[in-house]
């Protein structure tokens, strides 16, 4: 996730990583990892998420910027639970993975290049 | 491609998505999603989105997931009965061929690739769902998903400043972030491909990266390009 601040919008980081902070910490799937108290408030350091999901926080000291880069919980899918798709086609038209519950769904990675 | 795959399956409660990996986005990966006019839902991840998500490092990549939204096969490679890769093959090359070239398609003709089993267990899948022995369990998709290691996640993280930046206009600035994912998870083609193809469009040796496509399959042997299939 692409930051231009240490302190991360609670909301777009689920939608972005699929972790939800709740009263509980930080959750996905089955899965909670612990946040420290207070963990209400609509921003979170991104520091203490990188520390205790085990997220590399990789700065571009030129641009401002940081990559707040995956969970390293042992496997790439941390949880059979299909994570969220937000993607657009085509015509800039989003689409969402999980509008497909119901059928089987094959995902299929290609590429231009 | 996979339209004939969808206009099969499709009335079986089969859906095919597409999900191209490119950060020219539809600069780059629009006219082929044109010409393959198909009727299920073709997505543009600029991003490289689904190499984080699901463990993605290389293309074409199937991941299979069931009515309830669970992965039932992680990421692997993925074939509509036939590679597609192997059509561009020329049967004769020219005497004058660049020599890379010449090494490149040597490379090719040795990538492992086995399309027929695949179409063998989709059908399987989409005719007996979770009795079909292709259909993993949850504990299994996990197992075999790609290791998260922390070098794979700083990788994923300098990808990520490096599409960022490029698609911002700091081409320049991109580079460096590149080069570092692809010296930290070498083995992710999708990492490199993509980047390679901005210093040169046919992933030939630049001045841009130490690797290129023929150099690194070599070194890998491209045997490996694709892990071992087991479905």
């Amino acid at each position: 996730m692409i930051l231009d601040s240490l302190d991360v919008d609670v909301s777009s980081f689920e939608i972005r990583t699929g972790w939800a902070i709740k009263p509980q910490g930080a959750c996905k799937a089955e899965m909670c990892v612990e946040m420290p108290e207070g963990s209400d408030s609509p921003t979170i350091d991104g520091r203490i998420l990188a520390k205790r999901l085990g997220m590399p926080l990789v700065p571009d000291t030129t641009h401002g910027l940081w990559a707040l880069g995956p969970e390293t919980l042992g496997r790439a899918l941390s949880s059979a639970e299909a994570p969220e798709l937000i993607l657009p086609d085509r015509g800039g038209i989003e689409f969402r993975l999980s509008s497909l519950r119901g059928l089987k769904v094959l995902l299929l990675a290609w590429a231009s290049w | 491609m996979w339209q004939e795959v969808r206009s099969e399956l499709r009335p079986k409660g089969l859906e095919i998505v597409t999900v191209a990996l490119d950060v020219g986005g539809v600069e780059a990966a629009g006219k082929f999603i044109d010409r393959a006019n198909a009727e299920h839902p073709s997505l543009i991840d600029a991003q490289h989105l689904l190499d984080e998500l699901f463990g993605v490092v290389n293309v074409p990549s199937g991941i299979w997931i069931d009515e309830q939204g669970m992965v039932v096969r992680p990421p692997e490679p993925a074939w509509p009965g036939r590679a597609v890769f192997q059509d561009f093959i020329p049967k004769e090359l020219p005497p004058d061929a660049d020599p890379w070239v010449v090494k490149a398609l040597a490379l090719t003709k040795r990538i492992r690739h086995d399309p027929k089993r695949y179409m063998v267990a989709l059908r399987d899948w989409v005719e007996r769902g979770a009795d079909s022995s292709y259909a993993l369990a949850p504990d299994e998709v996990v197992a075999r998903s790609r290791p998260r290691t922390r070098e794979s996640a700083e990788a994923a993280a300098h990808f990520e400043l490096g599409q960022h930046l490029h698609r911002a206009g700091f081409a320049d600035d991109a580079v460096p972030h590149f080069r570092e994912a692809h010296r930290l998870e070498p083995d992710n083609w999708t990492y490199k491909r993509q980047a390679w193809t901005f210093a040169d469009p046919l992933q030939r040796p630049n001045e841009v990266y130490e690797g290129d496509w023929a150099s690194d399959v070599e070194k890998a042997g491209p045997e490996n390009y694709y892990p071992p299939s087991d479905i």
